[in-house]
Order: C-alpha cells, then structure tokens, then sequence
C-alpha cells in the first residue's frame, strides 16, 4: 500500500481541518504526489482562476516511497496553479518536512480558501489545528522555524514556511522547509502568501508503513542504494562537488547562459565554481565549502553546507549570516553568477542566504537581475531608477536588489514581479529570457537543442526539471546524443517528460535517475504499492500525468504559441563555444514532438490519446 | 571476538538512514521518532553527529533498574530490556547519563539498542560507513592507523 490513504483538507476561510480518505483509484492511475495533487488540483479548480484568488487551491503532496528506507525517500511537492506562469506549478523539495508529513499519517494536505488574519497549520499526528501567525508575519522563514520549535517545545519539528518574499506575494517567492530545502519554483511561496498562510509544521511519530511487500522492499532499497553508491555521478561527484559539479563543465563546452543570454560562456566561472568551493580563501584560510549534507533517506548527499567570507563586504558586519549554512547549489549559482556575470563567490552566497532567508527562487530572482543589468546597460533604466547602479558583474548590485527583493523596499518590488513583467514594463519584452513567464535555469538551448525543446514544451514554463536532456547531451546517460543535433530529440525529450512525471510521483528524487533507471525504481515501487506496477504501467503513468497536466494549462488558456523561446535564443547564435553560429532549432523539432505525444498540429491532445491515456 | 558501534561524525550525512533501520529492525515501521539511535544536525557548524548506547561495563541504567529488567547478552555485551520484566518506571532514564535510554509510551517499556542481536541493522544501513561494527578491543585501530601514517620515517635513516 504506502500510502497512508488520508488526506486532511484544511478550509482557511472557514477555519477547519477535516480528514478524508484518498481516493485509490486516483492512486492507481497517478501514483502520489506531482501526479496524484496534480489530479486532485485539475479536478478542484477552475482553471482560470486567479492563482492569487481565495479560490486557488494548494497541495502539499508526499509520494508512495516518501518516509520509506528508499534511497532519497523524502521528497514533497507543492502543486497549485502558478501566479508566475498562470499554468499549473509543482515545485518538489527534499529535507525533512515531507517524510515527517507522511509519519504523521498523512498522504497530502489540500489547503483551500483564504485565511481572514495570517494562521500556521500545527499538525501532530492525527491532530492538525489552525493557529495564530499574528507575531510571525513579516518574519522570515529561519525565525519563523526557530520561534515554532520553541513555542511547541518541541526541536524535531519540521517546518515548511514563507517568507517576506511570500507574504509580499513576489512572483517567484518559495516555500522553505528545514532552513534551505526549497520548493522553489514558479511562485508557490506567493500562493501560500495570498492565503495569509504562514507556515505548516509537523510532527509525526506514528512512522510509514503499509509496505505491500516488506521483504522484497528491503531487498529492492538495498540494491538501489548499491547502484547509487557505485556509480561515479551519484557515488562521488555529488557528494563530493554537489551539483556545481556542472558549472565548468557547462561552461566549457559553451552552454552557459550568460549576462542575461547574450553570451553562452562566462569568464569568471571558475571562481564561482565547485572546485573554488573547496580552495581555501585568502582571507582566514578557510574553504567555503564545510560539508555535503543529505536530505532525509539519501545515500548521494549532494546538498551544499558552506559558510560565507565573514570579511565579504556583504555580511562584515551581520554576525548572524557567519555560520556554516545552505549553498550554492549549481542552479543559484549560475543565476546568480552567470546570468549576471558577477564571479564573486561570497556575494552569490549571501543572495543565496537571502533568497533561502525569506523565500525566494534565486533561479528567477537571480535571472530578472540579469535583464535589470541589460535594461540599465541599454540606457532603459537609469540609477535613479533602480535607486543603484546595476551594470553587469556588479556584486553590490546583486546583493543590494537581493536585499531589496526580499524585504519589498523600492525597486526590489519590480524586480518581485519577475523577469517577463519588468522587461514588458520597460517596453522590452523580447530581453525577457523566459518561456511562459517563467525563468530560464543554467543551461543555454542554443547549445543544447534538446533542452531547447525541453524549455518550450515544459509544462511548468522554462525549467530543466521535466525532461534534463543535459542528462544526454553531455553526459550521455541513458545514451549519448550531439548536443547541436536535432534528429531524435523530440522522442528521447517525450520519453524523458514521460519518466520524469513518474519519478517525481514516487517519493524519490530525480537525481538517483543519474544512476538508475526505471528497471531500479521498479522493483522499490511494485514492493512497496498494491496493484500493478510494472514499467509499462509506471511509463504510461507518467505520460498520463504530462496529458493531464497539458489539458490544465491549455483550458487555463495558453496554446501552441506558447510553447516557444524568446527571440534571442531562436535568431542570435551562440558567439563562442561548441555550437557558435548556433541559433535554437525549434520549428525543427516542435511539430514532430507533438505528433509523438498524439496531439493536433496546435499542441492539443487528441481524443484517441485521451481515451488511450484513460484521461 | 566482541564489537561494538564505532561512530566516525565526520563521515555523517545526516540522511537518517540509521534511524529508520532501526525502527524498522524494532517495530516494522520506517520511523525516526522510535528510533534507538539519533542523529544531532548541528546545523550552523555544519556537524551532524549520530549518537546512541555506548553499553557501559558498569551500566548505569542495569544497576539502577528495581526489576533487574535489564540484562547482559553474554554473545554481543550488549545491555538489553526484557520487555516482560520493564515496569516503566523510567527510573534507567534518570540513571543513564548520556540520554541513551528512553521511555515508549506506546509500549510503556523502555527502549535502549541492543545492537540487534549481534548484526546492527543501523551500521548495514549507513552509506558513508559513519556507523561501523567492529572490534571491541580495538575502536582506535583506524584512527591509530591514520596517525601512524603521518609518523616520519626519517628517524630511522
């Protein structure tokens, strides 16, 4: 079984919390988490509402194997409809929270309604209250996790929270839990905001059971956390250089977006990458980098712990950002550096900490700065603007609109809004780098034209993490393919899409999929779930999740021209690297990608693929 | 040969994989919280620190216990709660003076590790080799060995 079967519905106009049983037969056809909340969401809300309307609904969703010995068996995902990309938004965080959520007895949580004062949920066990954030809001998220364990006198709480980012509804706010564990993307934090929900914590002791097959579980989590711990990306370079592992390497061969995508190579990578997390610093001979950490059940322990330059102009005098804490993980990294083409390492991590401190997406925050920097560079926004001046490879810049961001002074609110908003109210919308609002991650679709692909077609807006291609072109895992190359990509990216709906139902992070396959994580899920599933079933889980979730966002209104890329990446070529001369080829691929799914010439499912897909 | 735990905190992750082996080693649940083993986050030193029963040769919780309800395994040395005779008085909690016994108030017994009976399911479990099971008479043995290796060599030219 896994799955608890209980869902509590929490009404915030109202005031209630009330248990429900889950619906199997949804379990059955979309597994838990992304999938099953996504169902849930589809099936509850009118898909054009206002995602910052009382009558947008939020769901925070654990998966079958989440608490379980799985390797990496933590994860949760918050869906809801996104206010950055007005499509539908699953943004999935590792830590603690989710596998205490499941120990508390509870499969997922489907928050309704808009609270009249700002409240936090208190769950223990079977026990779930509505209580007063009076005193938390305009708090940050590591105060409000601090004044929560204290006040429950209780230090093994697990929180999940906003920010002042949240609150002050930026559209790229996050939601934190256990301090630097994000569900980071797409605004979900700025929902949360809207329904003056502050924060959720819990404590579960009841543990995860209802194994179907404990045994045969036990004996499929050991030979996958063999596989994890043998393979050389999942079994030292992630532990060893966490996910920056990437930025030399992206960089090398040309594909890192820089300075807002006008380059595809970055000059200062190396002193913002992996390597420079381990050397020691000049100044107190420290490294950056104190440890890797897991999240709950891991076995890579990708994640960063480093402590910031005490002398670094950004914190020499805030003692309270000195301690060993979150950071950088490859995609802040970037975001913050790359796009911006500050090479600064201590100030990327000081707008790190802030964009952890109160909530925020540093992908999105860090990727607006950089059209700031453009608009100012072009003479479209000026210094009295801005209120600084924000030339490229300004780390006082970037650590002054982080601050201003997250704490709503000034012009951080404009900045709040996202990339897209800024640039249409400056009259330049084309120096937006985003697909559907939402913007891009660290890797340039011109060098990669999978990933070109996978940017149009996501359905959450410009994201890596619903078809990484760069598994392929760069590394070649499952198989290796020519990152200029189109041919073949459209099938490899649907089979991608496919599988990756599936994973991030589970409960397990996407990362073991450097390591596994399918044929590891089938045996785990068949173990641990009733029913059949068998990698057939798993597969067409998946691509029914991708329809389903296409169907959301095509009834919210977007189309087929939606699914492009800015004009940038489709008509000014890489300048340097591997594929100069190389613009994105996407009317290449497009209309092949979508007669695979079995959709129209206009990107809409067919009928027979609804029926086919039981949609 | 007896063993015991060999906790190395510099090796820990903090993925809580220990901590959900036993508890499913000691209630079929994956569940931190019945864990007899724990794993400290001190988070802004960046050390996470796993922790449990160290089984003392003059135990504390043993000798205080009124119902001699704690008893030596005379295979792994281990000090082990005989659920049949543990009251709950708790009076082993107070004893102990490193925490390392507690009360379930599901079971209304105390609960310590017993080193499972000779295979630790935490220790299999760990990923980084953080929890090791190993000789008893020799838990600095690796440490000396990494200290020998640095010793100079030039003193016998």
């Amino acid at each position: 079984m896994a799955w608890t079967r209980k869902i509590l519905r929490v009404n915030l106009t109202q005031g209630n919390c009330v248990s429900e049983p889950l619906n199997m037969a949804w379990a059955a056809a979309y597994l838990g988490q992304r999938g099953l909340a996504s169902k849930y969401l589809v099936s509850e809300i009118d898909p054009k509402v206002d995602p910052l309307a009382p009558e947008n609904k939020i769901i925070y969703a654990t998966g079958p194997l989440t608490g379980t010995m799985a390797s990496t068996g933590g994860r949760y995902s918050v869906i809801t409809k996104g206010p950055l990309t007005g499509v539908i938004a699953c943004s999935n965080s590792g830590g603690f929270f989710g596998a205490e959520l499941k120990s508390a007895g509870w499969d997922m949580i489907i928050v309704e309604g808009k609270s009249p004062r700002p409240v936090y949920l208190h769950i223990e066990n079977e026990q779930a209250r509505l209580l007063s954030a009076d005193d938390l809001w305009g708090r940050t998220v590591w105060a409000t996790e601090g004044t929560l364990k204290k006040r429950h006198q209780d230090p093994l709480l697990r929180v999940s929270s906003i920010g002042r980012a949240g609150e002050n509804q930026v559209l790229f706010a996050a939601i934190v839990n256990d301090l630097h564990r994000a569900a980071g993307r797409s605004g979900v934090g700025a929902v949360m905001g809207s329904k003056n929900l502050k924060a959720i914590a819990v404590r579960g002791t009841l543990g995860v059971g209802n194994i179907a097959d404990g045994k045969a579980f036990m004996a499929a989590v050991a030979a996958g956390k063999k596989v994890l711990a043998e393979n050389a990306v999942t079994g030292q370079g992630l532990p060893t250089y966490g996910t920056q592992v990437l930025m030399n390497v992206i960089n090398e061969m040309g594909a890192s977006p820089t300075r807002n995508h006008r380059d595809v190579q970055f000059e200062g990578a190396r002193k913002i990458s992996a390597e420079a997390m381990h050397e020691k610093r000049a100044t107190d001979g420290r490294t950056h980098l104190v440890t890797n950490q897991a999240c709950f059940g891991c076995t890579i322990a990708c994640g960063r712990i480093s402590r910031i330059d005490e002398t670094h102009f950004s914190v020499d005098t805030k003692p309270q950002y000195w301690g060993a804490n979150g950071g950088l993980e490859y995609e802040a990294a970037w975001a913050l550096g790359n796009a911006n083409g500050v090479d600064d390492l201590e100030a990327l991590q000081y707008a790190n900490l802030l964009c952890n401190e109160d909530g925020m997406d540093p992908i999105s925050f860090g990727a607006t700065v950089g059209a700031v920097m453009e608009l100012y560079e072009l003479g479209i926004l000026s210094e009295d603007e801005i209120g600084l001046a924000a030339p490229f490879g300004s780390a006082e810049a970037l650590c002054r609109l982080a601050e201003m961001t997250a704490h709503g002074e000034g012009f951080g609110k404009v900045v709040g809004q996202g990339s897209k908003r800024l640039c249409t109210r400056y009259g330049r919308p084309d120096l937006s780098m985003t697909v559907k609002g939402q913007e891009f991650p660290a890797y340039d679709g011109r060098a990669l034209q999978g990933m070109a692909l996978a940017y149009a077609t996501s359905n959450r807006g410009a994201c890596h993490l619903r078809g990484y291609m760069v598994s392929s072109e760069v590394f070649g895992i499952p198989i290796k393919t020519d990152p200029r190359e189109t041919a073949g990509k459209p099938e490899l990216l649907k089979a991608f899409q496919d599988a990756t709906a599936t994973v991030d139902s589970t409960g397990l992070c996407t990362f073991t999929t450097f390591a596994w396959t399918m044929n590891d994580i089938q045996p785990q899920i068949q173990a641990a779930c009733e029913g059949d599933w068998s990698l057939e079933s798993l597969l067409r889980t998946g691509e029914r999740i991708w329809n389903l979730e296409r169907d959301f966002n095509l009834a919210a209104g977007i189309t087929a021209k939606d699914d492009t890329l800015p004009p940038r990446l489709l008509n000014e070529p890489c300048q340097t690297g591997a594929s100069k001369g190389m613009v994105a080829e996407l009317g290449k691929m497009l209309p092949e990608y979508y007669s695979l799914r079995g959709w129209t010439a206009d990107g809409v499912p067919t009928a027979a693929t609804r029926a086919r897909l039981g949609l | 040969m007896q063993k015991s735990l060999h906790i190395d905190p510099g090796k820990c992750t903090g993925c809580l994989q220990c901590e959900m082996a036993c508890s499913y080693e000691n209630t079929g649940l994956f569940n931190p919280a019945k864990s007899r083993i724990k794993v400290f986050d001190f988070h802004h030193e960046g050390r996470k620190v796993p922790y449990t029963c160290t089984q003392c040769a003059e135990a504390w919780c043993l000798n205080a216990c009124p119902v001699e309800a704690i008893r030596i395994d005379l295979g792994t040395g281990a000090k082990v709660v005989v659920d049949a005779l543990c009251v709950g008085c708790k009076v082993c909690t107070i004893a102990c003076p490193f925490g390392t016994i507690n009360y379930n108030h599901d079971s209304g017994k105390v609960q310590k590790c017993d080193l499972c009976g000779g295979d630790p399911a935490c220790a299999t479990a760990c990923p980084t080799g953080a929890i090791t099971y190993i000789d008893a008479d020799w838990t600095g043995l690796e440490r000396m060995r990494q200290w020998a290796q640095k010793t100079d060599s030039a003193a016998s030219v």
